[in-house]
């Protein structure tokens, strides 16, 4: 047995501490020990994407991490992006609005990675949108309606700052 | 938020998806109890070999691990299986293939658990294990199941259509050809999970990803011994299935783990690789095609060998094989030849249900085969479809008569009427250089529901609650197609409600009604059928209420609005939630039946086939076109441009309808070009997404869909299914459209770009 460590984050806009084992994995962590289970694991080993989560506004594997290296980094979930306002909200109602969704099971992931797509190239084409999803698996096939739906919230953002 | 139309045939967003995309959705995942036990499962990773005996000793000394399970401890039969009962919950005589379960471990932790099924040694004498279909099927192979009266055959039968082989003499032009299929795994996203408890009644929770908790509630209690109504199963939103969770996967493991638990709540999880080795995959197949015509293209006669190798169990075996033999012939007019089947055990990982079913072989070979007759005929492969299409009055190749809506010829002339069909030619001709370009098409069929025999119906649930909403109470699963969306927009314009109106309950065999599994393609065509009927009485019902509570004679002055009911001639109103004060609870429950309508052609005396689903009634139909772009050095194949114009009835919901498409078609991409689940011997050889690989963001065109919307009188609205439709496409589509590039018909899948090569250079040596 090994000591716990203490860390400490900023999680879905909240500060938090907690004790955790040195080997446990992200996923673990925000699924099991702080219940948020919109961070779906899938493949266990990078593959998929269904974890991803931002870290530092960065698209990160929640299984391919462990907890402690989470300490003094700014952490969003999906279920922290309820809480904010612009982007975030857009994609998500996008996704609803344009059908990008099926089983579901993608989708947190799919969004996350997404984000981080907005957030280094707000105008994104096409193809730079299919390269920016391309390390999300789904299953369902929703690709194409994924696209359409982050094509339309690059539109609107567009759109508002020119207003 | 814009889309919230409850008309039929306009957008509705999926409710559901609005949980999804905040994270707030439950899947069975999802739940952590507290106090919670972990179970697992020691697998065989033996293909064939006799169990000796599972030595525990070692497992149970590693702190946290409370309980390992063998087969002794299993009370009943200790056997599943949808048809043939012949699948063990744990293993008790022999393990015939590597994903058997042989031991179930209980621990505190997920990292005791895996410590203590590492721990469990199974102690065996390895047999020869028979991997293919052809040593399979030798005298004196190694039998997979002793007792088996077929030997390694588990079904087969044969079809005579017409006069038989007799009729190969009167052809003008025959082509012959072998195809081969690949086993496709399903890698839903979510893997095979759930959780259960005992509670204080002694009766066994289960909350699972399952297609089929009515089905699976009987299987679970005749295995382990089990009176069903202590069983009761509930399934919240499912991360994917498509086929892969038509039966049992850890239901009857967590039953049993919860018998163990000492009244813990227990939760099960298998992993990628553990989901990859255990689950069922799609068939492989070998198929043999002799396809015949009279020299003016008139299909005249086809001969078929069919062999699927579905491993060590049944699963869905046989249905599959019988849905793929009544589908050999294509959506044609072919008037004799002879259909052969067999489903063969092997110790190869187990062959089930995968939406096309089977269909999605036959169809592979079918178009293929089309297109060979084309050229060699000297015929435009589109007249030739054309020419001998379906339609209403037809009997399709197996003999049955068509008597329900019947779209091919209108999916063809579409088609060909498309700019994509028009412009084909200059599009080939501009191929930059070292690509080669080349147009597919291929024309599908593909029957729902289950077949002559299995009763195939839906009991459909609606309550007026207490605030005036309706509850519609849906005991077929929604794993992602989205059926839930439909029901709501079949309640929300029969009783004139809209969408925050309408609750919906998820199937709970303590609380829905049985309706059979969401699969077949049938989900909104039979339980939609039963839900019209519901909402026709409680709207009946509720009118009549409301015009003795006014002493109004005329019920029928009465209309259902928005949250209430008004009599049309003074404009007066009743809240709904004022009417359903004044009705007790039965008063404000309907239920209603819906059957759906069966072949009566007897179209083989074969009691046996007939059991296995043959034939059917209702058929959906698409055509399919596809650009691709071969890279000449190398080989790789790209898919430019994908149509498909399909006729599966007048359609419920756009965005619902594009996505069963677009979906069916990336999964058919997939078994096209690149997904091959491999083993060796009967040992898995895939393991995990980045050698199994499915089609990413990067891999799959933008889909154009004609939906012809022909209306299906038997149809709720006039619609049919669409699930599996759009799987069937690809492969046919692609191959031809490599036979169009390079003059080679490649006949085994997945086409892969060595084989691509392959052929650009035997053009090169010519």
């Amino acid at each position: 047995m090994i000591a716990k460590v203490l860390i400490s984050f900023e999680l879905n806009s909240k500060k938090i501490e907690v004790e955790t084992e040195p080997d446990r994995r992200v996923i673990d962590l925000l699924r099991e020990d702080l219940g948020l289970t919109g961070v779906k694991e899938s493949c266990g080993r990078g593959d998929c994407g269904s974890c991803s989560i931002l870290v530092d506004g960065f698209v990160r594997l929640s299984c391919l991490m462990l907890a402690v290296q989470l300490h003094g980094r700014k952490i969003l979930t999906i279920e922290g992006l309820n809480e904010l306002e612009g982007v975030s909200i857009s994609v998500q109602d996008a996704f609803v609005e344009l059908g990008a969704v099926q089983c579901g099971f993608c989708t947190p992931g799919m969004i996350m990675s997404t984000i981080d797509l907005l957030n280094s190239n707000p105008k994104p084409s096409r193809n730079e949108i299919r390269e920016a999803i391309s390390g999300n698996i789904c299953r369902c096939g929703a690709y194409q309606k994924i696209l359409d739906a982050v094509e339309t919230v690059t539109e609107e953002l567009s759109e508002s700052k020119n207003v | 938020m814009k889309f919230n139309s409850i008309n039929i045939g306009s957008i509705l967003c999926r409710p559901d998806a609005l949980l999804k995309v905040s994270g707030e959705a439950k899947f069975a995942v999802d739940y952590y109890e507290n106090n919670c036990v972990w179970a697992g499962v020691k697998r065989a990773l033996e293909p064939h070999a006799i169990l000796k005996n599972i030595d525990c000793v070692n497992a149970l000394k590693i702190p946290g691990v409370l309980k390992v399970l063998t087969h002794k401890d299993v009370q009943g039969t200790n056997r599943q299986g949808v048809i043939r009962k012949d699948q063990p919950v744990l293993v008790n005589d022999k393990i015939r293939h590597c994903g058997d379960a042989v031991a179930l471990v209980l621990a505190e932790t997920k990292s005791d658990l895996s410590l203590a099924i590492d721990a469990v040694q199974i102690e065996m004498e390895r047999l020869p294990a028979v991997t293919d279909i052809a040593t399979a099927l030798e005298t004196d192979s190694h039998l997979v199941h002793e007792h088996n009266e077929k030997s390694n055959i588990l079904l087969a039968g044969d079809i005579t259509v017409g006069k038989g082989l007799a009729a190969a003499n009167q052809c003008d032009v025959l082509v012959e050809a072998k195809f081969e299929t690949q086993r496709q795994e399903h890698a839903y996203m979510e893997t095979e999970n759930g959780w259960a408890w005992l509670d204080d009644e002694g009766r066994i929770n289960i909350v699972c990803s399952t297609q089929t908790p009515f089905r699976d509630r009987v299987e679970i209690a005749e295995a382990l011994g089990i009176d069903p109504k202590n069983i009761r199963i509930i399934v919240p939103y499912v991360g994917g299935a498509f086929g892969g969770k038509d039966g049992i996967t850890v239901q009857s493991l967590l039953a049993l783990a919860a018998q163990h638990s000492e009244g813990r709540p227990v939760k099960m999880w298998w992993n990628r690789e553990e989901s990859f080795l255990s689950s069922v995959k799609r068939h492989p197949s070998m198929m043999s095609y002799r396809l015949g015509a009279k020299l003016d293209g008139t299909l005249h006669f086809l001969d078929v060998d069919i062999s699927l190798d579905t491993g060590p169990y049944d699963h869905l075996g046989g249905v599959v094989l019988a849905l793929a033999m009544e589908h050999s012939g294509g959506p044609y007019r072919i008037p004799n030849g002879l259909i052969r089947g067999k489903c063969v055990y092997t110790n190869n990982p187990v062959g089930g249900a995968f939406r096309g079913f089977g269909v999605t072989q036959v169809t592979s070979a079918m178009e293929r085969a089309v297109d060979l007759l084309a050229e060699k005929l000297g015929m435009d492969r589109l007249e030739l479809r054309l020419q001998n299409a379906l339609k209403a009055g037809d009997r399709n190749f197996i003999g049955k008569t068509l008597i329900t809506s019947t779209g091919i010829i209108e999916c063809l002339e579409t088609l060909s009427r498309h700019k994509l069909w028009r412009r084909k030619l200059s599009w080939k001709c501009g191929a930059p250089i070292f690509k080669k370009r080349g147009i597919g098409i291929s024309a599908v069929m593909h029957a729902s529901g289950y077949g002559p025999v299995v009763p195939d119906y839906a009991n459909a649930k609606l309550e007026l609650t207490e605030n005036g909403k309706f509850r519609i109470y849906c005991g077929v699963v929604d794993m992602g197609q989205g059926n839930t969306t439909a029901n709501i927009q079949i309640i929300g314009s029969l009783l004139n409600q809209p969408v925050g109106r309408i609750e919906v309950i998820l199937p709970d065999t303590d609380k829905t009604l049985p309706s059979g599994s969401a699969s077949a393609s049938r989900c909104t065509y039979t339980f939609g059928n039963a839900l019209v009927s519901a909402a026709g009485i409680m709207r009946e019902r509720l009118c009549q209420k409301v015009a003795d509570l006014l002493m109004i004679k005329d019920s029928n002055e009465f209309s259902m609005v928005p949250e209430a009911i008004r009599h049309l001639p003074t404009n007066r109103e009743i809240r709904l939630e004022t009417i359903a004060r004044t009705m007790d609870l039965a008063e404000k429950v309907v239920i209603a039946h819906f059957r759906a309508p069966v072949a009566t052609d007897l179209v083989t005396n074969d009691q046996e086939m007939r059991l296995h689903g043959i034939p059917h009634n209702l058929f959906s139909y698409s055509a399919n076109l596809a650009y691709i772009e071969i890279d000449e050095i190398t080989g790789k194949v790209g898919v430019q441009k994908y149509l498909t114009v399909s006729d599966c009835g007048k359609v419920v919901n756009p965005q619902l309808y594009d996505q069963q498409i677009q979906g069916g078609i990336c999964q058919g991409l997939g078994l096209a070009l690149y997904e091959n689940f491999e083993t060796l011997d009967g040992y898995v050889l895939t393991k995990d997404l980045s050698t199994y690989l499915v089609p990413t963001s990067m891999d799959v065109p933008d889909v154009e869909s004609v939906a012809l919307g022909i209306h299906e009188p038997s149809g709720p609205f006039g619609s049919k299914g669409i699930g599996e439709i759009s799987t069937n496409g690809p492969l046919p589509t692609i191959a031809n459209a490599i036979f169009d590039a390079t003059g080679h018909m490649l006949k085994k899948s997945p086409i892969k770009p060595e084989a691509v090569l392959a052929a650009l250079e035997r053009n090169l040596s010519r």
